[in-house]
């Protein structure tokens, strides 16, 4: 049973990105939106938590990242942008979310 | 005219998740109206509140950021953003608004509003303050 992760919590205030990525087994997914979007940034203090993932993929909302004025070029390497279409179709691509509040 | 009070807001929290940034924002401009030393800080998270190229287009919220460029207007001009903050996000002072003040005693000059200061000099700042604000 494949899970997609979301995270809609800044990483440096609250636990729930390493909490998530802590869970996320092979073939599963995560999903950072909302304030989430700053884990999926690279050069933090927490990058390395994301990018070492194996086997994981990482998604982000686009339209999150925009408002807070993320560039797509600040991603950590293998992180896919998707819109909220992109949010729905992975929502009913795995079997279930769990969403790390 | 009552004595003027260094007054000092600490912005935190990153925009548009929670409501913190743009409160904050709005008791500042009130404030701005009683006349007193007022100045921003911005560390942690809060950061993110200045961080440029802000487009809310697609989110269905009020893009605030531009709000912070008319601070100096009303004469909040010390705008200070905490050094270890910005580097623990993997940011620099290039991805935050270049946010001017306009100096009436040196025929209208802009100035910089923003100082990057080190977690240090920020506690030495809070030190000199009457009041502090968290946001």
């Amino acid at each position: 049973m494949s899970i997609l992760h979301t995270v809609n919590k800044s990483p440096f205030e609250k636990s729930s990105m390493a909490s998530a990525m802590a869970h996320a087994a092979d073939g599963s997914a995560v999903l950072f939106y909302e304030d989430g979007v700053y884990a999926a940034t690279k050069g933090t203090s927490l990058s390395d938590t994301v990018s070492s993932a194996d086997g994981v993929k990482l998604y982000v909302l686009g339209p999150d990242l925009k408002a807070r004025g993320v560039a797509e070029d600040r991603l950590i390497d293998g992180v896919q942008v998707v819109d909220y279409t992109g949010f729905v179709d992975l929502a009913t691509e795995y079997d279930k979310v769990v969403a790390w509040v | 005219m009552s004595e003027t009070k260094k007054f000092m807001y600490l912005n935190r929290r990153p925009p548009y998740g929670t409501i913190y940034a743009w409160e904050s924002l709005e008791v500042v401009l009130i404030g701005a109206a009683f006349e007193q030393d007022v100045s921003l800080a911005f560390l942690d998270d809060g950061v993110y509140q200045i961080m440029k190229g802000q487009d809310t287009g697609e989110v269905d919220m009020k893009n605030f950021s531009p709000t912070y460029s008319a601070l100096g207007d009303y004469e909040v001009t010390k705008l200070y953003v905490e050094k270890e903050s910005l580097e623990e996000r993997g940011l620099s002072i290039d991805d935050l608004m270049h946010l001017t003040w306009e100096d009436e005693d040196e025929d209208w000059a802009e100035k910089d509003s923003i100082q990057v200061v080190t977690r240090a000099e920020l506690a030495k700042l809070m030190d000199e303050q009457d009041v502090v604000f968290s946001f």
